[in-house]
């Protein structure tokens, strides 16, 4: 049992290292020669994993005929955005992203406000079956949802929802991972705030909507970044769902198109940095909180 | 009973609680009916979704495997355990099933140990702490469409790809088939998904490093250990919980793998990167035969299950030893 609680409540065990690590970073450590050998290690180890992003960068500002040249020039003649708004104007991309955006926040919206209800109802409220069925929701934590591609597919079919943004959206909202989280959340909350109010004559709902949530902000948070990161980058599924361009993801639509493309080098490039931007965006944004999110939901789903 | 942190957070609206509590049974009688009001509706919209489309698939699959269905819709035979029984003396189940064990074995290693790497140099640096995180983690929010394709461009045999251009430069013989020879495909696949996913395990190790009490380094300085010393004594313990976290998520998510190969080699060449769910893709949506993709799936299930137990089993040991 203790062995997963320590990860959940975000906000104490996060900020208790951070606090921890706080002096430590007072007294910076001399640059001694191991430490220079590091900063070495970690710049060689930066410059590797730049190398791509900046390839790509570099190959999609550049003009058509340029991009095969050898040896590799990083910057051509002139800079030129002629790759990216030909991809724009030409393919369906403005299409797949309004697409992604869609499903991305549909999935986010409906799993926080699903998953923060059961969890509410599962930590602290009773009812018959209420042990059974968290148990159910539990032991859904092991199905990989690749595993049900195939029935989910003809239940799709059957539901008629293949080929529409609900058939994307619905399967990705039963994530019971997410649930677990928040119960584990909710579990580290006292009761004696939640009990107040129900002595002032605050009904169920409004305890829930106007103390608990404002409460769980940080778990909240962690649980929708989570989520919209995996919606936003997920193939499988809306690869498999969606068969008309018009209704495919940005992630599926490049993969589909990545031959009409041919060696135009450039377009590819741009199309790709396109579709890669805005998550990246958003980090820079927001690092520390998708971080944070990220390692602690990722830490409390296994 | 309560911990320091949540006692703090709770101070002023705890006091009125108490007295609350204390005023009369009629008011204790209100209390507890208000904690056991609406559960059924505030689980019933997530179980609703979660039966349709977790639990009903589930048991939809185990009927499908049992039949001869397709996707077209025709009328479907029971046939009993006719599909398992084709996929266990299926040679391609068996082939995918061994590239997609050979793709985590391969995968996880390097995952680990690099993202443990990283970790160390970024917590002992303690400067830039953003370019670290934004060069290691950025390429795990990109999806698996950028970076398969962004990766299968960079090394293609072209002449002019950033592979071929470097090994020009350094004088060494471009034109390596990366992604066609069968030596070189599920290497290029695996140094793909290093690159692109190696940034969650950072991230995990780098929370694990943080949450090492300092006093323990201040302790061993004075005994006067050396960085070597504390790096095998003090910090690889500290982190065996963590790196049991990443060593197992990572299978995890490795043992899924059908992203980059579908992207990347489709599979190829010769079906030597086929993972386990590009054949059950393939059986099922290209080959419609959903029946017997759903047996394969439950192959594919049964194998993960049994990691994930092993996993279940490990971190109870651990836990007990903990608490011991």
């Amino acid at each position: 049992m203790s062995a997963t609680a320590t990860a959940p409540p975000a906000a104490t065990p996060d900020g208790a290292a951070e606090a921890a690590a706080k002096p430590g970073s007072g007294r910076r450590p001399r640059w001694t020669g191991g430490r220079i050998a590091m900063l070495v290690a970690a710049l060689v180890l930066v410059v590797a994993w730049l190398l791509p992003l900046a390839w790509a960068v570099a190959t999609s500002l550049k003009p058509e005929s340029e991009t095969t040249k050898t040896p590799l020039e990083w910057i051509g003649s002139t800079i030129t955005f002629d790759a990216y708004s030909s991809v724009w104007e030409s393919g369906d991309l403005t299409r797949w992203m309004f697409n992604t955006f869609f499903v991305a926040g549909m999935t986010t919206l409906l799993t926080v406000a699903f998953s923060a209800m059961a969890a509410y109802g599962f930590a602290r409220t009773e009812f018959r079956g209420r042990k059974v069925l968290y148990g159910l929701v539990l032991a859904g934590i092991m199905v990989p949802p690749q595993v049900l591609i195939a029935p989910l597919f003809a239940e799709m079919v059957q539901l008629r929802l293949v080929d529409t943004y609900w058939g994307v959206i619905l399967p990705q909202v039963a994530v019971p991972a997410m649930v677990f989280i928040l119960v584990k959340f909710f579990d580290g909350v006292p009761r004696e705030l939640e009990e107040a109010a129900f002595c002032d004559g605050a009904g169920r709902w409004r305890v829930f909507l106007q103390i608990v949530l404002p409460l769980s902000r940080p778990v909240l948070a962690a649980v929708a970044i989570f989520t919209f990161i995996s919606t936003w980058n997920n193939f499988l599924w809306p690869f498999l769902v969606t068969t008309d361009p018009a209704n495919m993801t940005l992630p599926v639509g490049l993969v589909n198109v990545q031959s009409t493309y041919g060696v135009r080098y450039a377009q590819v490039m741009a199309s790709l940095v396109i579709a890669g931007l805005p998550l990246l965006v958003v980090f820079a944004l927001f690092q520390r909180q998708i971080v944070r999110g990220v390692a602690h939901t990722g830490l409390a789903g296994q | 009973m309560t911990p320091p942190a949540t006692t703090t957070a709770a101070t002023p609206p705890a006091a009125p609680a108490a007295e609350a509590r204390t005023q009369s049974g009629d008011g204790i009688r209100t209390v507890r009916h208000k904690w056991t009001e609406h559960g059924l509706l505030f689980t019933a919209p997530f179980l609703l979704i979660y039966a349709l489309f977790l639990i009903w698939p589930l048991l939809y699959g185990v009927k499908l495997s049992l039949g001869d269905d397709n996707i077209a819709g025709t009328e479907a035979q029971f046939i009993g355990l006719d599909n398992y029984a084709e996929a266990l003396t299926d040679p391609n189940v068996w082939s995918s099933l061994w590239n997609t064990v050979w793709f985590t074995v391969l995968s996880t290693v390097p995952l680990v140990l690099t993202g443990l790497v990283m970790a160390l140099l970024a917590h002992h640096l303690r400067v830039a702490e953003w370019l670290w995180r934004l060069s290691w983690f950025a390429p795990f929010l990109l999806p698996s469409g950028v970076v398969g394709m962004l990766w299968m461009w960079m090394i293609y045999p072209s002449g002019f790809g950033l592979a071929d251009q470097m090994l020009a430069a350094v004088g060494l013989e471009p034109g390596i088939g990366w992604l066609t020879d069968e030596r070189y495909a599920m290497l290029s696949v695996v140094l793909t998904t290093v690159w692109w996913t190696v940034g969650f395990n950072f991230l995990l190790y780098l929370a694990g490093l943080q949450a090492i009490p300092q006093h323990l380094y201040e302790a061993a300085e004075i005994d006067g250990a050396g960085p070597w010393h504390r790096l095998w004594h003090i910090t690889l313990p500290m982190l065996r919980r963590t790196t049991g976290v990443v060593v197992v998520l990572q299978l995890l998510a490795s043992l899924k793998i059908f992203d980059q190969i579908y992207i990347m080699t489709g599979g190829g060449p010769d079906d030597s990167t086929r993972p386990i769910l590009q054949y059950v893709y393939q059986s099922g949506f290209t080959g419609y035969r959903i029946g017997y993709a759903s047996a394969v799936s439950y192959i594919f299930f049964a194998l993960i299950v049994v990691v994930s137990l092993v996993q279940l089993r490990l971190s109870r040991r651990a836990s007990e030893e903990k608490a011991q």
